[in-house]
C-alpha cells in the first residue's frame, strides 16, 4: 500500500506552519505518553476529499450534538408515569391530570432558561442524524464501496442505522404525550400479532397490561444508556475499521486499488473537519431556533382513548406504519389461535427489506464470484443491475413511507384516501420492478454514451465536406485526466455454470452481467485514437486547422 | 407582612382572584342578559324576507318549501331542511358553504354570499318550517367564560381524531375532509357541534352542554393565542412535515456546506 498526495495540493494546503505545530504538539505528547507513534500514525493517515464522502461525519457530529444536548435534557425530564395535576405556566392545561413524565417535558418546554431550545436542538438533530445515515448508507451502496475488504463495516453501518431507529422510537416515546403513547400502542399491537409468544412478550416489556406504570423508567434506561453506548461501541468500531481498511476513492488518473490519494488527517483534514462540526451545529442550532418540533403540549398527556388525525412517527419510523396501513384486514383462527396476517405480513416484508441491505455485499460477491480487494470506488452508472436494486429498494421504502401518510396526501392534495390507499397497494408490486428497469436502461445509455465519448471525443457540430464528398464531423477529443475516468472501470466476466458454480448461481450471474457493456480495452482505444488522428489530417488538409465555421469567418 | 407578601406571589393567588373575578362577572352576566330565546325574536316580516331569499337562491335544490329536492335518477339535490333549524342555516350560509356551489364530495367553505341581515331572514324562514336548533346563546359564545384546559381534553377526545390535535383538519374517507379550525368565529364552532354538517357527528346538550362547548371555543382560542412558542410550525401537522423539512431545507444547507467545503480543497 502506497499514499500519494498529489504535489500540486499539497502546496495548496500549505502544511508548513500548522504542521510544526503539530509536530510541537506530537512531541509534547510522545515524550508524556510514549503514543507519539499513534498520533504521528493517524496524523499521516491520508483521507481522500469528496463532499459525498462528509454525510458519515454529518451522522457522527449530529450525534455529538444528541449526546450534549440529551444530557442536558436528563438534567430536566422526569421517567416517571406517575400521575400528577399540572400547575405549570401553560394556560390550556392547568389543572389537567398527566404524568410526570409530560409535566416534566411542558416544565422543559416553558419553564426552564433555554429548555424549549435544547429539546428542539435534540429532536432536529435526531431527524438529522438518520437522513446522514440514510445518504451516507446510500452513498456506499450505489458506489459499490461495501466491497471486499468492507463488508464488516458495511454490517457495523447497518447496525448503527438500526439502532438510530430505536434510539428514536425510544426518544419519540419519552415525553407520553398522546403521539407517543399511540406509537407504543402500535408496538404493543405487533408484539401482540405474534403467535403464542406475542401476549407474554408485551406483558414483559410494559411490565403488564397496555401501558401499565414502567414502560417510560424502562425505556429511558434504553435511551440515555443502553442505545447511547451501544452507538459509541460501534461507532468506534466503525472509525477503527475505517483506519484499517483505508478509506476509498472516486476514479481518477493515478488512483488505484493499491493506493489512495487525499490529504493528510494532520492538519488539513482535521481543520475542515472541525470546522465542518461547527457548520452543522451552526444549521441545528439555526434551526432549532426557528422552527418548531414535537409540540407535545398540543398532542396533551397520554390518554388511551383519543387518536388525533395525522398520527405518524417521525420519518425514519414511517415506513413501519405504511405497511400496516396498506394491508387489507386478514385475519383468521386456528386452534384458537388468532392468526393476524395483517401484522405479520408487513412485518415479515421488513425483515426482508433489511435483511436485504444488510446482506447485499455477501449476495453480490456471491452472485459475481468477485473476491477481489477494491478501493476505487464504482460510478452507480457503470453497475447497472446493483444500481437498479438500490433505486428498487429506495422506491419499496418510499411507498410504505408514503402509505403511513395517505391520510395527509388526501387532505393536502384533495384526493380520496381509498384510492391513494389502492394506488400505493398496487404500486407496491409494480413500482419496483418498472423502477429497476428504467434505472438499469438509463445505467446503460450512460454507459453508452461515456463509452462514445471516450472513444470519439466531442461531438463539436461543425461538419467539414471532403473533397470527394464525404461528410466529417470534427470531434474535439477530451483530455487524458477526463478519458481516465472513462476508460478505468472494471471488466468482469460473468460466471459460468459447472466447476463448482450451481445453476441457480450462473442464472444469478447471467441476470447481473446482461446487457454489461464492457469498459475500452487499450487497443480499442488506439485504435480510435489512430483513427481520429487520420481524420483530423485530412479535415486539416481541407480547413487548414481552422475550425471557425465559414459564416462567423464573414463577419471577421 | 413579609408572609403575606410571601403569599401574593404565590401563583395561586392570581389563580383565585382571577376564578373570584370571573365568578363575579359570570353572575352579573347571567342576571342582566336578556332571557328571551333567539328563535323567538324573529318577526313576521324576518321570516316573509326570509323566503323571498329562499326561493330565489335555495329553492332550486330544497324545493320551494324548503322539502328537499331529487332529481330523476333519485340523487339527492339538497335534503330536507324542515326542523334543522336557524342554526344550521346560520352556520351553512355564515361559512359561505349554501347556496352551495356545486356537487362535489363535500360544500366547501367559501366567503358568504349573504350578509348578516340576509342570514337572520334566511335562518328565520327555515326556522319557522318546523322547530329545530336556535341560535347560540352569546354568553357561550366568549372565550372568557369557558375552561380551556377543560375544552382541551374535550376536543383531544371528540374533536381531535377527525380534525388533528392542533386543529389543521385532517383526512376522511373518498375525498372528504374534516377543514381547519383555525380561524373559524366561536359561533360557527358552536353551530358546527350543535347541527353536525355534513359528515361531522351531532354533538348536541346531551353530549356536550352548551358550557362543554364553550370550553371548547376557550380550547380553540387559547391555542391561537400561543401561536407556536417553538417557532414555524410547519402547518403543525406532526412529524412528517418535520421528516420532509429535515429531508429538504436542512439536507439542502448541509450538502451546501458539504460542497463548498469539498471545493475548498481543489
Ligand atoms: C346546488 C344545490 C344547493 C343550493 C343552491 C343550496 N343548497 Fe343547501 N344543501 C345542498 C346539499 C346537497 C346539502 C347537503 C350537504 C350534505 O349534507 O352533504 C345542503 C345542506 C344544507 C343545510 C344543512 C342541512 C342539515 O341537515 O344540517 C342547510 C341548512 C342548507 N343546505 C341551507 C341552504 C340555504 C339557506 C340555501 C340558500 C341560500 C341553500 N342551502 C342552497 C344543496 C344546495
Ligand atoms: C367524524 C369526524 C368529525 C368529528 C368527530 C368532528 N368534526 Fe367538525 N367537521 C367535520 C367535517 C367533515 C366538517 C366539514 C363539514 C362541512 O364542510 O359542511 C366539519 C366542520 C367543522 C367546523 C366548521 C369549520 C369551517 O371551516 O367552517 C367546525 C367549527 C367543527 N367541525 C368543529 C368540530 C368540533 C369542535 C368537534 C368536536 C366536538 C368536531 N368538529 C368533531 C368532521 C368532524
Ligand atoms: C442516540 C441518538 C439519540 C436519538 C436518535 C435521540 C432521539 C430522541 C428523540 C426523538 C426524543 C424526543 C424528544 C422530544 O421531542 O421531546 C428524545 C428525547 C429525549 N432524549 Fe434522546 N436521542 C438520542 C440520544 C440521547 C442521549 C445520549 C441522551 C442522554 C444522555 C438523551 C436524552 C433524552 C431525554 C432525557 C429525552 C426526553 C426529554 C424530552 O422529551 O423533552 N437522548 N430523544
Amino acid at each position: 500500500m502506497t499514499t500519494t498526495t498529489p504535489s500540486s495540493q499539497k502546496q495548496d494546503a500549505q502544511p508548513g506552519r500548522v504542521a510544526r505545530l503539530g509536530a510541537v504538539g506530537g512531541d509534547w505528547l510522545d515524550q508524556r505518553t510514549a503514543g507519539g507513534g499513534l498520533v504521528k500514525f493517524l496524523g499521516r493517515k491520508i483521507f481522500p476529499d469528496h463532499w459525498s464522502f462528509m454525510f458519515g461525519e454529518v451522522a457522527l457530529y449530529s450525534f455529538v450534538i444528541l449526546l450534549v444536548s440529551g444530557t442536558f435534557l436528563t438534567m430536566f425530564f422526569v421517567p416517571s408515569m406517575d400521575e400528577v395535576v399540572y400547575d405549570g405556566v401553560y394556560g390550556p392545561m392547568q389543572g389537567a391530570h398527566m404524568s410526570r413524565a409530560f409535566e416534566s417535558t411542558l416544565h422543559l418546554s416553558f419553564e426552564v432558561k433555554g429548555g424549549l431550545l435544547f429539546r428542539q436542538m435534540h429532536h432536529w438533530a435526531a431527524l438529522v442524524f438518520m437522513v446522514a445515515i440514510f445518504v451516507h448508507m446510500f452513498r456506499v451502496f450505489f458506489t459499490g464501496a461495501f466491497r471486499k475488504p468492507r463488508e464488516l463495516n458495511w454490517l457495523v453501518g447497518f447496525s448503527l442505522m438500526v439502532l438510530g431507529m430505536v434510539a428514536g422510537f425510544s426518544g419519540y416515546s419519552l415525553p407520553d404525550d398522546v403521539l407517543s403513547g399511540n406509537g407504543l400502542r402500535v408496538v404493543d399491537g405487533l408484539m401482540k400479532g405474534i403467535p403464542i409468544v406475542g401476549t407474554y412478550l408485551s406483558m414483559l416489556l410494559f411490565g403488564g397490561e397496555f401501558p401499565g406504570h414502567d414502560i417510560i423508567p424502562r425505556l429511558f434506561t434504553i435511551h440515555i444508556l443502553l442505545v447511547p453506548a451501544a452507538i459509541l461501541g460501534l461507532i468506534a468500531i466503525h472509525l477503527t475499521l475505517l483506519v484499517l481498511s483505508k478509506h476509498t476513492h472516486y476514479p481518477g488518473p493515478g488512483r488505484t486499488d493499491r493506493n489512495v490519494v487525499g490529504f493528510p488527517v494532520f492538519p488539513v483534514y482535521a481543520a475542515k473537519a472541525g470546522g465542518f462540526f461547527f457548520l452543522v451545529f451552526g444549521i441545528i442550532t439555526l434551526i432549532s431556533a426557528t422552527t418548531a418540533i414535537n409540540a407535545v403540549w398540543i398532542y396533551g398527556p397520554y390518554d388511551p382513548s383519543p387518536v388525533s388525525a395525522g398520527s405518524q412517527p417521525d420519518w425514519y419510523m414511517l415506513w413501519t406504519d405504511g405497511g400496516l396501513r396498506l394491508i387489507p384486514g386478514w385475519e383468521f383462527t386456528i386452534f384458537g389461535y388468532v392468526i393476524s396476517l395483517n401484522i405479520l405480513l408487513p412485518m415479515a416484508i421488513y425483515g426482508g427489506l433489511l435483511a436485504f441491505l444488510a446482506l447485499y455485499p455477501f449476495l453480490e460477491a456471491w452472485v459475481t464470484g468477485d473476491d477481489r480487494e477494491h478501493h476505487v470506488l464504482d460510478l452507480p452508472y457503470n453497475n447497472p443491475v446493483r444500481t437498479g436494486l438500490g433505486v428498487a429498494w429506495i422506491t419499496i421504502y418510499l411507498i410504505l413511507a408514503l402509505g403511513a401518510t395517505n391520510d395527509l396526501i388526501a387532505l393536502k392534495l384533495h384526493l380520496s384516501i381509498n384510492d391513494l390507499t389502492w394506488l400505493f397497494r398496487v404500486s407496491i408490486f409494480v413500482a419496483p420492478v418498472l423502477v429497476f428497469y428504467i434505472t438499469k436502461r438509463l445505467c446503460i445509455a450512460m454507459q453508452r454514451h461515456k463509452r462514445g465519448l471516450a472513444l470519439h471525443g466531442v461531438e463539436t457540430s461543425k461538419v467539414v465536406r471532403m473533397p470527394n464528398g464525404e461528410m466529417l464531423e470534427i470531434h474535439e477529443p477530451l483530455n487524458e485526466y477526463d478519458r481516465w475516468v472513462l476508460v478505468q472501470h472494471d471488466d468482469f466476466r460473468p460466471l459460468k455454470a459447472g466447476k463448482g458454480v450451481s445453476a441457480l448461481r450462473a442464472k444469478a450471474t447471467s441476470f447481473f452481467f446482461k446487457d454489461y457493456i464492457s469498459p475500452v480495452t487499450p487497443a480499442e482505444l488506439r485504435e480510435a485514437l489512430d483513427h481520429a488522428a487520420h481524420e483530423k489530417h485530412e479535415i486539416d488538409a481541407v480547413t487548414g486547422g481552422d475550425y471557425t465555421v465559414p459564416s462567423a469567418k464573414v463577419g471577421h | 407582612m413579609k408572609a403575606l407578601a410571601a403569599r401574593r406571589h404565590h401563583p395561586m393567588a392570581l389563580l383565585v382572584i382571577l376564578l373570584l373575578a370571573l365568578v363575579a362577572t359570570g353572575g352579573l352576566y347571567a342576571a342582566f342578559q336578556p332571557r328571551t330565546a333567539q328563535a323567538e325574536t324573529y318577526t313576521a316580516d324576518d321570516i316573509q324576507q326570509g323566503e323571498a331569499l329562499f326561493l330565489a337562491n335555495c329553492a332550486t335544490c330544497h324545493g320551494r318549501s324548503g322539502e328537499g329536492l331529487q332529481d330523476a335518477d333519485g340523487n339527492t339535490l339538497g335534503p330536507s331542511l324542515i326542523g334543522v333549524g336557524a342554526a344550521a342555516v346560520d352556520f351553512q350560509v355564515g361559512t359561505g358553504r349554501m347556496p352551495m356551489e356545486n356537487s362535489g364530495a363535500q360544500a366547501w367553505r367559501k366567503p358568504p354570499q349573504m350578509n348578516e341581515e340576509q342570514t337572520r331572514q334566511l335562518s328565520a324562514y327555515v326556522a319557522s318550517l318546523g322547530p329545530g336548533p336556535s341560535l347560540p346563546d352569546e354568553q357561550y359564545l366568549d372565550p372568557a367564560n369557558g375552561d380551556a384546559t377543560k375544552g382541551g381534553e374535550i376536543f383531544r377526545i371528540n374533536c381531535a381524531m377527525c380534525h388533528n390535535a392542533a386543529g389543521a383538519g385532517g383526512a376522511l374517507t373518498r375525498g372528504k375532509f374534516a377543514p381547519t379550525l383555525d380561524g373559524v368565529e366561536p359561533k360557527h364552532v358552536y353551530e358546527a357541534m350543535e347541527t353536525g354538517p355534513q359528515n361531522m357527528p351531532v354533538f348536541n346538550d346531551d353530549n356536550l352542554t352548551a358550557q362543554d362547548k364553550n370550553d371548547v371555543i376557550a380550547y380553540l382560542h387559547a391555542l391561537e393565542e400561543n401561536g407556536s412558542p417553538g417557532g414555524l410550525s410547519l402547518g403543525s401537522l406532526g412529524p412528517v412535515t418535520e421528516g420532509l423539512y429535515a429531508w429538504t431545507i436542512i439536507l439542502s444547507l448541509l450538502t451546501a456546506c458539504a460542497v463548498w467545503l469539498g471545493a475548498k480543497a481543489k
